[in-house]
């Protein structure tokens, strides 16, 4: 598991590469939330998550939980298919509120 | 327990008797509604935080008891176990082995081979039951279920509620797997993910499992596939399976099962599947809006009512689940316990305050001051009425003593093979819990006589025509100062021509005394007539009642008895609402006054010249032409001092007998506050105790029967002496009195 971060203007955009997984479930955790300390608006760019368990799922509801305690907004983008999988298994696409882009076979699966 | 945990351990036995008898009362409701799940909760809650406290005071033996206990119930509570006659009767016996255990604790008492045996033949029953669960699970989901409306839900669509235990990820397995395994099985329709149980970011260990799972599934499995899917993590997560086409009443259920104890009503609702997240938003959207018109808005569950999305029962449900732990709080507030010495201190001074204030008042009538007087008058006023609210402090409600009654009738009508149901009226009638206490054992004799003799056999009952289940009544009421205690049952009745048979042989009765029904009926409680021999000929009514009798007037009771033939037999039990404080009447012999209780005066006669000139040779007065034994209270105290110019006769009665109390004084009724006698007085004849006037002085209070009955003693001696027995035709009550002293 990688995190990257730039910033435009206001927004931090972090980007996860890899395994979000309980094997680095507890690296990711603090991770994570010094980057939320770092701004009132985060992105964070799920494109390259290759694989992603229940820690992973729950560490981003939490992220997304606290972001939302604290009046900040946190938004979820280019969820691979890895995330995508997870989230329309478990209902949470609404939840998170973001846009998601289905790929062609994805979509294929969830109808 | 040598740790100075005495007084709490006191509390934990006393919740915990308090907890098995909900436990009792809850079986033994469902034994009649299996399907209460209201009954189940209390029943395992009870189970729950008597192993919960037993735990927290090293009691490890009640633990693992209770614990065994404890599985079997949750599988009960999760319908993975179908609740039957056999399991409530294993449940009860369990119940009283956690009683048996608690005794023996609270005696300090090591756990003997008969107790061990027992708790060991009643664990392997319950594991047996746990290992069973498995085989009764497809009968299960044929078990009616309680209709609350409702109708079913909609489709083939099972419903699945789970929630993973903390150390699922940590044990290399992902809830995500299992999930994706139970799509294999059919099509997930719906999915809530909860995440109520995940805590602040602080505290939040990544490597634990928060998460709950909320799932609808359309599937053509059976249950125990369904559950097969979860196998790998049966031990480490909580699992709901509602199949198809449950009732309202299953997801009521559920939302009491469910562990978000603070979720919102709306979520509640949403994670059963009974209503969307769309249609609860807009209902929340719309309770918003309208509370903006509104002060109070009006509550989200009648907006979801109202618009038709969820039925009246789930949001019931639901609500509930809100409200109890509020409730329970505010109830608990409500009541406040309190040692009974503590209320026992407080009649006591209470019955100083009457005393004093007796004083106070005779005082300011010897002062004569007007205002004084007014005074006293406003201060006796309140006494009083501080008197009646200490006294209503002791009152309880009979009920709870009737309800112990259910579990006897259950065994007795077990053991007999009778089917006998108790019918309870007038539970909430009050009466002074120290008569409660003493009240046991008498309403046991009489509801097991009436159960085992009185009620027939089924055949016997068919063969007359009467239903073929008995029917037992326990029924109390206020009457008149006292409290009146029925038990009945529709029963043969009482065989009137052998008890009198009975009671001819037994010299109670002259052969041809005239006898209305109810008098011979009554014979029954007579001393003489409780042998074995009237075991036979009577089957066996009769047996011990003398002893019930004995019992009730040691409490200033009566007892008696209706009965007609094939229809039934009653028992009435009349007491006295309070032990502390009564009605007397106050004579004076000499300087010293005594109280005589005033129920049993009949009447107050002055003695005539020529009475009292015969009175030193006879043991008797003529009381318009009847012969009335008497006592000189003078006499029989050793009053001192030359008897006073004029002398009255109280006549008294208890139990059928006549007696007269030959007194100087006559002083009208007085409020006596009961004092007991110490030790060293017990054996002084004639005194039950010891009461104090307000000039301070102290008066004794009589013990009427044992003076009757010295009354017909020493006529009886006194007549044979002076070879006048049988002389003069001994009217019946003479008779009467003199037999029953033989």
């Amino acid at each position: 598991m990688e995190l990257s971060s730039e910033r435009h203007e206001n927004r931090l955009r972090v980007h996860a590469a890899g395994e979000m997984t309980i094997y680095s479930a507890a690296e990711l955790k603090p991770a994570l939330l010094e980057a939320m300390g770092q701004s009132d608006e985060i992105e964070i760019d799920l494109s390259n998550v290759s694989e992603m368990d229940t820690s992973g799922v729950q560490l981003l509801m939490l992220m997304k939980r606290e972001a939302g305690a604290a009046g900040k907004a946190l938004t979820l983008s280019g969820h691979s298919p890895a995330v995508l999988e997870v989230f329309e298994l478990l209902g949470l696409g609404g939840w998170f509120g973001d846009p998601q882009v289905l790929p062609a076979d994805a979509k294929g699966r969830a109808a | 327990m040598s740790l100075d945990l005495g007084d709490a351990l006191q509390t934990f036995f006393a919740e915990s008797r308090s907890l098995l008898q909900e436990m009792e009362e809850g079986l033994l409701r469902l034994e009649t509604a299996p399907d209460d799940a209201e009954a189940i909760n209390a029943v395992f809650r009870a189970a729950h935080t008597i192993k919960g406290s037993s735990g927290l005071f090293g009691l490890d033996d009640i633990v693992a008891f209770t614990h065994k206990a404890e599985n079997v119930l949750d599988r009960v509570r999760n319908n993975e176990l179908a609740l039957n006659e056999d399991l409530i009767g294993l449940l009860l016996g369990c119940r009283d082995h956690i009683e048996r255990l608690l005794d023996i604790t609270a005696d300090g008492a090591e756990m003997d081979a008969d107790t061990r045996q027992q708790g060991e033949a009643l664990a392997s029953q319950l594991s047996q039951r746990m290992g069973q669960s498995a085989s009764t699970l497809p009968a299960e989901t044929a078990t009616p279920v309680q209709s609350l409306g409702g109708g079913r839900m909609v489709g083939d669509t099972w419903h699945i509620s789970l929630r993973f235990g903390r150390d699922v990820l940590k044990n290399g397995m992902d809830p995500l797997s299992f999930i994706r395994y139970l799509g294999t099985l059919g099509e997930i329709v719906h999915l809530t993910t909860l995440n109520d149980a995940l805590p602040a970011a602080a505290e939040m260990d990544p490597e634990c499992c928060y998460l709950g799972f909320e799932i609808r599934l359309r599937s053509e499995a059976d249950k125990a596939r369904i559950e097969g899917v979860f196998d790998f993590v049966r031990d480490d997560c909580q699992l709901y399976i509602l199949p198809p086409g449950s009732r309202v009443a299953d997801y009521i259920n559920l939302i009491e099962q469910l562990p978000e104890n603070n979720t919102r009503l709306g979520d509640i609702l949403v994670a059963c599947g009974a209503v969307t997240q769309r249609e609860l938003d807009e209902s929340l959207a719309l309770q918003a809006c309208e509370s903006e018109h509104r002060e109070s808005a009006q509550p989200l569950g009648e907006i979801l009512v109202e618009r038709q999305i969820v039925q009246p029962e789930l949001v019931g449900a639901a609500l509930n689940k809100q409200k109890e732990a509020r409730h329970r709080q505010s109830q608990e507030a409500r009541l406040v316990r309190v040692h009974a010495d503590k209320l026992d201190e407080l009649i006591n001074l209470v019955g100083e305050l009457v005393i004093a204030g007796a004083g106070a008042t005779l005082l300011a009538q010897r002062q004569g001051g007007s205002a004084m007087q007014e005074a006293t008058a406003l201060i006796s006023r309140l006494v009083e009425e501080i008197r009646d609210g200490a006294l209503r402090l002791r009152m309880v409600q009979i009920g709870e003593t009737f309800s112990r009654f259910q579990r006897v009738v259950r065994d007795v009508s077990k053991e007999l093979g009778k089917d006998i149901e108790l019918v309870i009226t007038g539970a909430e009638t009050e009466l002074d819990k120290s008569v409660v206490e003493k009240i046991g054992d008498p309403l046991t004799h009489l509801v097991r006589n009436s159960m085992d003799h009185g009620i027939e056999p089924a055949e016997v009952r068919a063969a007359n025509g009467k239903p073929v289940k008995g029917k037992l009544k326990l029924n109390a009421y206020h009457d008149s100062g006292s409290i009146v205690i029925e038990v009945g049952d529709d029963g043969g009745g009482l065989n009137r021509d052998k008890i009198l048979q009975k009671a001819v042989e037994r010299g109670i009765v002259g052969p041809n005394q005239n006898l209305t029904d109810r008098e011979i009926y009554n014979l029954i409680f007579e001393a003489g007539f409780s042998t074995a021999d009237a075991v036979s000929n009577l089957s066996g009514r009769g047996v011990g009642m003398d002893v019930v009798r004995r019992n009730i007037e040691a409490l200033r009771g009566t007892v008696e008895l209706d009965s007609a033939p094939g229809e039934g037999t009653t028992v009435r039990i009349r007491l006295p609402l309070t032990l502390a404080i009564i009605d007397g009447f106050l004579v004076g012999v000499g300087d010293s006054a005594y109280v005589v209780p005033l129920e049993m005066v009949l009447e107050c006669v002055e003695l005539s010249d020529a009475d009292r000139q015969a009175l030193a040779h006879r043991a008797y007065v003529n009381m318009r032409g009847e012969v009335l034994p008497f006592v000189r209270l003078r006499d029989h105290f050793d009053v001192k001092g030359n008897g006073s110019r004029r002398e009255n006769i109280v006549v008294v009665h208890y139990g059928g007998h006549k007696a007269g109390l030959v007194v100087d004084q006559l002083m009208g009724e007085f409020q006596t506050v009961i004092k007991p006698l110490g030790e060293m007085f017990s054996r002084v004849k004639g005194i039950s105790g010891s009461t104090i006037l307000g000039t301070g002085e102290v008066a004794l209070i009589l013990d009427v029967p044992s003076l009757i009955q010295q009354a017909a003693s020493r006529e009886a001696s006194v007549n044979s002496q002076a070879g006048l027995y049988g002389e003069a035709g001994l009217s019946g009550t003479a008779d009467r009195a003199t037999a029953s002293v033989q």
